[in-house]
């Protein structure tokens, strides 16, 4: 009781503390400094018609980076956690029953379809709403319909790993490029920046962005797969 | 109406706390985490939004050079993606570590495991 009171007070003051916040909060009705710069220099300078994708991949680069080594961080630490417990794992005994008709036809006609959008959205992200990291969680939405019409489907997890490492030592591969040829660490222009608008323009942006999906889509399909194997029998 | 975003963000906030203090079953207490996740990722996004403008992405309607006075400010977008991908991350952490507790002690109940308790 007393705990629930002192959980209801905190609650009331983060509350009041809230309101207060939305009280006084005047929208801005100009961009700040910041956000000024981007809008100005991002279509000259680096090509890209997409301004959130252009800071994220290339402006704020290595915080991309630093994001990508997390990703890859969470998802070793998920196999590692779960891999100490299936030392004792036996091969599953129990039948399944079957899916459905409805569900299996479904996942065999979608999920190339959800695979060939994923890939569309994280090439087309320096043009479109979109990106690396929301191609790669489609492209793991397919693995994860995989795995619902077949729960004891198992993915390849050296096919996973080999497409994790290649994408990221091309992610940083593209980096010390940029280091060389072009302005620092990232830096898009090592490629030619092309006419504003097109598929191949921007730079480096669609090629280190598709190599970010396709390193978010395998650790997105590595979490998947290693929390389908703690499956019981 | 610009800060109903605002308010329905916080109010997950308050709703996501009160369910992580509250709740004794683990994954309950993941989703009010992941409900108070969402609503900083919203208020975030409701601080960038400007009245009248449009999403910071260039193309015939929102020409270059009018850029600066047509599209909202692009960081706390950028800045969200992350805190999104971040937060999924997390999630499946927690999730994982769920499994564990399941697996040593065969309850998802956090008030039967006492081992830092004295």
């Amino acid at each position: 009781m007393i705990r629930n009171f002192a959980v209801f007070l905190l609650l009331l003051g983060l509350g009041a503390i809230f309101l207060h916040l939305l009280d006084g909060y005047v929208p801005a009705s100009e961009l700040n400094q910041t956000a000024r710069y981007y809008a100005e220099h991002t279509a000259q300078d680096l090509g890209a018609a997409n301004i959130v994708t252009a800071i994220i991949v290339t402006y704020r680069g290595l915080d991309t980076l630093g994001e990508v080594t997390v990703l890859f961080l969470a998802s070793t630490i998920i196999g590692m956690v779960l891999a100490q417990g299936s030392k004792r794992q036996r091969a599953l005994q129990r039948k399944l029953p079957a899916s459905g008709e409805l569900l299996t036809t479904g996942s065999r006609l979608l999920v190339p379809l959800i695979l060939l959008f994923g890939a569309y959205v994280f090439v087309n992200g320096h043009l479109t709403p979109g990106g690396g990291f929301q191609g790669g969680a489609i492209i793991a939405s397919a693995a994860l319909l995989v795995l619902l019409t077949d729960p004891l489907k198992r993915f390849s997890h050296k096919l996973i790993a080999l497409v994790e490492s290649i994408s990221g030592l091309v992610f940083v591969g593209v980096g010390v490029l940029g280091m060389l040829l072009a302005g620092g660490f990232l830096d898009n222009r090592i490629l030619p920046t092309g006419e504003f608008g097109a598929l191949f323009s921007a730079g480096a942006i669609p090629l280190i962005y598709s190599f970010v999906g396709l390193k978010v889509g395998a650790e997105f399909t590595s979490m998947l797969t290693n929390l389908a194997e703690t499956e019981k029998s | 109406m610009d800060w109903i975003a605002m308010a329905t963000g916080f109010i997950l906030i308050l709703m996501g706390l009160y369910g992580a203090l509250t709740e004794r079953n683990i994954l309950r207490i993941i989703v009010s985490f992941t409900v108070a996740n969402t609503g900083v990722n919203l208020v975030l996004v409701a601080v960038g939004y400007m009245h009248g403008r449009t999403a910071p992405i260039l193309d015939k309607t929102v020409p270059v050079a009018e850029a600066v006075a047509r599209i909202i400010d692009p960081v706390p977008q950028a800045l969200v993606l992350t805190a999104i991908v971040i937060g999924l991350g997390v999630t499946a952490m927690m999730l994982t570590y769920a499994y564990k507790l399941y697996e040593e002690k065969g309850t998802l109940d956090v008030s039967k495991c006492r081992d830092l308790k004295w």
